[in-house]
């Protein structure tokens, strides 16, 4: 079944709107999503119907503002397929999920002499948080490399992973688009005594996620990338994983009994909730999770195989030899993003011309600075897609770059 | 509405396209980096400083037109300058690409209230129309001011 972006796009104001008089054309999509109408009014009802503080109350409103809570912790359990809602911690986003591994797993687990694996492909929030810890316990930080087509190169796999402890890695690049082969590399590192962790922020928003078919330990994402507001992510982990490990943040819901001795914890997933939580995010992020489910994330996948199929074939036929296209050329081997440089013209400029036109891009080293040292480039231009984007706007892009080219290359 | 011709003009294409005193200087003349951690540009600036004069400057790194021209730009007007020069130099150029700034802060300003003549570099002046890229516009400058004052400081160190 295809899916019906006419449709859709009505669906998220922003996108019906105009500036000096053209239509947006929105392919960021890898940096920040769109929010459909019924986020916002998610978010709206909780603080027009139902604001009070969560799991304190013993009256109703404060009942139904910790439903509400607890309710979208549900809707993510099952769009997960964890195996309970114990396993669902909400955070700020992925970033402070990656941080709240690294700092009570990896403060536990990791020390001097050991190692973990990462990968070339890696997001800053999933390095620079344990290159904080290494410069702290002295563990090393040993990297798969990628080949020329944004592929892991696994050939010394087993090498590298030999006496680490922790392989953690992105499901999905967010500059290549690049699908890492989460159960081989799961599986394989696990036989070896490796705990498996997936940031999966590009990769929950654009295609089925199975944390329990998947077999990975730990999975990272954000909401905001997802139709969800800015300002709520998740961790997902084993119960057994989570349960061993101490809390992150100190404070209220996080405590089971506070004396002047110390404190004892709150069961899962609370344990490592302190403080008021985000609740009208969540409900937003309920929403957006609503929204996708009712579309389905098989036809929003094929949807993304289609237009960047599309993508590749017009920007290879219309540029050629004068753009490089980074990452994988097969579209069932990629999400949704197509980094790529111009010949003449620096990514900054490109963006900037395209803005005259209301094409959004980014431009940059989409925090992913080792990463661009890897592909010998400063930045790169960045184009996103995601269910609301269509075949126009593809063209639209097209036409944008062909005037980027009529300016800078004379 | 500004318009991209304001930013893009010919003269600036034209040092982007064929950078003036592009390379390396070899020691001791100084090496000072600078970035911009938003867009990932990185501009090095070789500066030979001899009796209080910049006898040679040349510029390495990479980035996008308006940090490449302005930094292009900025070596063809500091070269043979003694450093006070160039210090008022730096900061004519600075006060120009803060027009923005003193319009957000309602000061009258003509933009070019010093005496210094800056030239080409006044194609530039488009510029402070998008904010966002004024940083790129600096980079190199705000790095010549660091290569300086480092200078400066191992001299006073001697």
């Amino acid at each position: 079944m295809t899916i019906d972006v006419t449709e859709i796009k009505k669906d998220f104001p922003v996108l019906q709107r105009h500036i000096n008089g053209k239509p947006l054309i929105y392919l960021d999509s890898a940096n920040t999503s769109q929010k459909p109408v019924s986020v916002m009014d998610a978010m709206e009802d909780y603080y027009r119907q139902f604001n009070a503080n969560v799991h304190r109350g013993s009256y109703q409103l404060a009942n139904e503002a910790t439903a509400i809570l607890e309710g979208s912790r549900d809707k993510v359990t099952s769009f997960i397929n964890a195996n309970s809602r114990q396993e669902v911690v909400f955070t700020k986003n992925a970033t402070e999920a990656m941080n709240l591994i690294s700092n009570t797993w990896g403060r536990e687990h990791l020390t001097d002499g050991d190692a973990i694996v990462l990968t070339e492909l890696e997001h800053h929030a999933n390095i620079v948080p344990w290159q904080m810890l290494a410069s702290e316990k002295n563990f090393e930080i040993r990297w798969i490399k990628i080949d020329d087509n944004g592929h892991l190169d696994l050939s010394d796999f087993d090498q590298l992973i030999r006496g680490a402890k922790l392989l953690s890695f992105a499901a999905m690049s967010n500059v290549l688009g690049t699908f890492t082969p989460v159960k081989e590399l799961t599986s394989r590192a696990q036989e070896m005594g490796l705990t498996v962790h997936a940031d999966a922020s590009q990769y929950t928003p654009h295609t089925k996620t199975d944390v329990q078919d998947m077999g990975i330990d730990f999975l990272t994402f954000t909401g905001h990338k997802l139709l969800g507001p800015m300002g709520i992510g998740v961790l997902w982990g084993k119960e057994s994983l989570l349960e061993s490990m101490p809390p992150f943040l100190g404070g209220g819901e996080m405590i089971l009994n506070v004396t002047k001795e110390g404190f004892s914890t709150n069961e899962l997933p609370w344990k490592f909730e302190a403080g008021t939580p985000m609740v009208a995010e969540a409900a937003g992020l309920g929403a957006a999770i609503d929204y996708l489910s009712d579309i389905g994330m098989d036809e929003i996948r094929n949807h993304e195989i289609d237009l960047t199929d599309y993508a590749l074939q017009c920007l290879v036929s219309e540029f050629g030899e004068t753009m490089s296209i980074f990452g994988p050329k097969n579209s069932l081997e990629r999400g949704g993003v197509i980094s790529f440089t111009f010949d003449g013209a620096h990514p900054h400029d490109i963006s900037q011309v395209l803005d005259e036109d209301n094409i959004c891009i980014r431009a940059g080293h989409h925090c992913a600075k080792p990463l661009m040292q890897v592909l010998n480039v400063g930045a790169t231009s960045r184009v996103s897609m995601y269910l609301y984007n269509d075949r126009s706007d593809i063209d639209a892009l097209v036409s944008g770059l062909h005037k980027v080219r009529d300016l800078f290359i004379p | 509405m500004a318009s991209l011709d304001d930013l893009y003009k010919e003269i600036i294409l034209d040092h982007y396209r064929s950078p003036r005193n592009q390379g390396e200087l070899e020691p001791p003349a100084h090496r000072c980096e600078g970035f911009n951690p938003l867009c990932g540009d990185e501009v090095i600036v070789f500066v030979s400083l001899i009796n209080k004069k910049i006898e040679e400057i040349k510029i390495g790194g990479q980035g996008c037109s308006i940090s490449q021209a302005s930094a292009s730009m900025m070596t063809e007007i500091i070269k043979g300058k003694s450093v006070s020069e160039a210090e008022e130099i730096i900061h004519a150029f600075k006060e120009m690409m803060d027009i923005y700034e003193s319009e957000l802060s309602g000061k009258e300003t003509d933009g070019t209230s010093s005496s210094i003549d800056l030239g080409d570099l006044e194609a530039l002046q488009g510029v402070v129309k998008y904010p966002v890229r004024i940083k790129c516009a600096t980079l190199a400058w705000n790095t010549l001011t660091q290569s300086i004052n480092e200078i400066q400081n191992i001299d006073d160190s001697l």
